[in-house]
């Protein structure tokens, strides 16, 4: 586990000194059906606070999935997933929104920003269901934004930026609540070439500055561009390059030092998960 | 211990404060200006109509009342009614005299008719009389209806056996005599000169249709004495006007016949002026409950189109829900931000209703000559109606948006 402070280099190992942003153990994730589809087969990952991995594979091999199941949109259907130390697959809709609230931020390929607010707007909504101040949210949102290189673009409509511009609008918003873990979904997929390796290259910038970030793509450039990649097939973890092997979890690593302050795998107590909330099944 | 200890801890529930809730359906509902219009116009149509038919008819009402008021409840009118030959019956001579015997009696007054034409001068085409008639008129006529003098004086007993005249307001109006200075008109064959000018008898409405004394206003009065002596006028009454103690209308109401006109009582005929507007005003008010029902089915209209726009809005903006989801707002907050933009729809389209009904009772009103009267429970009704129907149009939505997987949601259409 590394930490990084925002002006050291990213690569400097430290000891470990939490727990790891996200660990997934033996993740099964079933659709019903006859037969049940099976699009996660025991799924072990452990990312380190300060990643930035790739989950890579070819449509339907299970990746869509993984990205709701890492990002507590859908619960596994069996094995836990942990963000920052906490067990979520079992909780309620309502400690659900709490974990997705604080812990976790979201990128969209389709952006999914708010028409009628200006990016500034946009960005402090990434807030809005904190409890912060509407003056605080504003100002956080302002940093963001400026942290992204938007600046200059405060006041302007989703309408009136270009499609670059809209993903680091959507980028400044997942950042804004300082989450554990940003989930990246094809975050260039609605992008031109030139305008993908911006954002790739901001997303290594944001990795710099200490962010743990998944991304989750079938670009397989993209992800050869990460320090880390996950390859998936068929519901499992086909490669990883943290370790080169796949099945069991996986050791944490750093992109310059890997197996630099690997943590014990972590057990898991099954008498601390939470109340499991029966209407919220899929 | 080998779980490790969480790094932040978790906070129970994520939170969506009131202002944030308002913020947000507020920006729901601005972001698609023409949409929100449209879709609280049916509620404005339905609270407007309901304010102004509830406004209006208690504008009316407010207006027959201060007629009735003026007239007085305890005004009696005598007239002949039909002879039993089929010929019209007259009254005797002395039934001003009888009735004014009549204990509870306040004051008695009489007009008849005189068969001569009024004319502003010999140029003008006699026949075209313009609806004008000429009339006798005792003396006490304008006290006893409660009327009032534009301009001059009325008759009194030393301009009753020489060529003088009043005018009715209207008589007034159209000979286009509007001062009393002199002016002579031409009462039958014979020039009569102008002493006074009276106001309508019923000037609590612009309407002289309706208006109860409308012959008065139409009418030149000249004194009896004069109208005997020159166009050979009969001494007969021909409508009474009977002011009594209010305690004993009724009774005074019974006796008049026998008293009138104890030959043939059963000619008189006697009513009771201000019972044709009591009358007018129940009319009126079955018109109201048409149109209320009308409003009702406006407002019911308006309540499917708000509940049909959500549900539409709710298919339209998925993502956002699904966006929503993502950002932390749990399914409460959802549904919470859903119902308050169906009640501020409502509740926008109730406030505009309001308004709009309020004008339309002020502007009918006011060119009929009403005071205005727009009654408080019309606007408080209308706006809890429009509350009502918010709640209930945006509830089936809402609790469908909160219901939407983050998944599903998240899904690009």
């Amino acid at each position: 586990m590394t930490t990084v402070a925002s002006d050291s280099t990213p690569s400097a190992p430290t000891e470990p000194t939490g727990p790891p942003a996200l660990q997934l153990i033996d993740v099964v994730k079933e659709y019903p059906g006859v037969p049940p589809v099976r699009a996660l087969d025991g799924v072990n990952l452990t990312v380190a606070e300060g990643e930035l991995t790739a989950i890579v594979g070819p449509s339907g091999s299970g990746k869509s999935t993984m990205l709701h199941v890492m990002g507590t949109l859908d619960r596994p259907t069996s094995g836990s997933v942990h963000i920052a130390g906490h067990e979520v697959s079992r909780l309620s809709d309502r400690r659900l929104s709490a974990v997705r609230s604080a812990l976790v931020g979201f990128v969209f390929q389709q952006f999914f920003l708010l028409d009628g607010d200006s990016a500034v707007d946009n960005v402090a909504t990434g807030l809005l269901y904190t409890g912060t101040s509407a003056r605080k949210r504003r100002a956080a949102a302002v940093e963001a934004l400026e942290r992204v290189g938007l600046g200059h673009r405060l006041h302007h409509r989703p309408n009136e930026l270009s499609g670059g511009e809209r993903q680091r609008v959507a980028i400044a918003r997942a950042l804004v609540a300082r989450p554990t873990l940003v989930l990246a979904d094809e975050p260039t997929g609605n992008l031109d070439s030139r305008t993908s390796e911006s954002i790739q290259a901001l997303l290594h910038e944001l990795h710099q500055e200490g962010a743990t970030i998944i991304v989750v793509t079938h670009d397989n450039e993209l992800a050869d561009s990460l320090p880390r990649q996950v390859r998936f097939r068929d519901g499992s973890v086909e490669f990883d390059s943290a370790n080169g092997t796949a099945g069991a979890p996986s050791t944490t690593s750093t992109d310059a030092a890997p197996s630099v302050g690997e943590p014990e795998p972590t057990e898991l107590q099954l008498d601390d998960l939470t109340e499991p909330d029966p209407t919220d099944g899929p | 211990m080998a779980n490790p200890t969480p790094a932040k801890p978790l906070p129970r529930s994520s939170s969506f404060r009131i202002a944030d809730v308002l913020g947000t359906a507020t920006a729901g509902l601005t972001a698609r200006k023409l949409r929100t219009a449209l879709s609280a116009l049916g509620i404005t149509i339905g609270i407007g109509a309901m304010v102004a038919v509830l406004g209006l008819s208690r504008s009316g009402s407010a207006a027959l009342e201060d007629r009735i008021a003026a007239l007085g409840t305890n005004l009696l009118q005598v007239s002949a009614g039909q002879g039993f030959g089929g010929g019209d019956a007259t009254l005797p001579e002395d039934a001003v005299a009888t009735v004014g015997r009549i204990g509870p009696v306040n004051s008695v007054s009489a007009v008849a008719t005189v068969d001569a034409n009024v004319l502003l001068n010999d140029l003008v085409n006699p026949s075209q009389t313009g609806g004008l008639s000429v009339r006798t008129a005792e003396t006490n006529l304008v006290e006893a209806l409660n009327g009032s003098i534009a301009a001059g004086r009325f008759l009194d007993d030393a301009t009753v056996d020489v060529p003088a005249v009043v005018l009715g307001s209207v008589a007034a109006e159209r000979l286009g005599v509007s001062a009393v200075d002199g002016t002579q008109v031409l009462v039958g064959e014979e020039w009569f000169t102008v002493i006074g000018i009276l106001d309508s008898f019923d000037d609590q409405t612009d309407d002289v249709e309706t208006t109860l004394f409308a012959d008065l206003d139409r009418a030149a009065f000249i004194g009896a004495d004069i109208a005997e002596e020159l166009f050979d006028a009969a001494r007969n009454p021909e409508t009474i006007y009977v002011r009594t103690d209010p305690d004993f209308i009724d009774d005074v109401l019974n006796v008049i016949p026998n008293t009138a006109d104890p030959e043939s009582p059963e000619e008189v005929e006697v009513v009771r002026p201000t019972d044709a507007l009591e009358a007018q005003e129940a009319a009126s008010s079955t018109f109201d409950n048409l149109f209320l029902g009308l409003g009702a089915v406006a407002l019911l209209v308006g309540g499917i189109g708000i509940a049909n726009v959500m549900v539409i809005a709710v298919i339209e903006r998925r993502n956002e829900i699904g966006l929503r989801r993502a950002l932390g707002a749990t399914r409460a907050h959802i549904r919470r931000q859903f119902l308050l933009e169906a009640l501020l729809l409502s509740v926008l389209g109730g406030v505009a209703g309001v308004l709009l009904g309020s004008a339309v009772t002020a502007l009918w009103a006011n060119s009929q000559g009403w005071r205005v009267v727009i009654p408080p429970e019309a606007i408080f009704g209308g706006l809890v109606a429009a509350i009502a129907i918010g709640a209930l149009a945006g509830l089936y939505p809402a609790v469908r948006a909160a219901r939407l997987a983050p998944t599903e949601a998240l899904r690009s259409s």
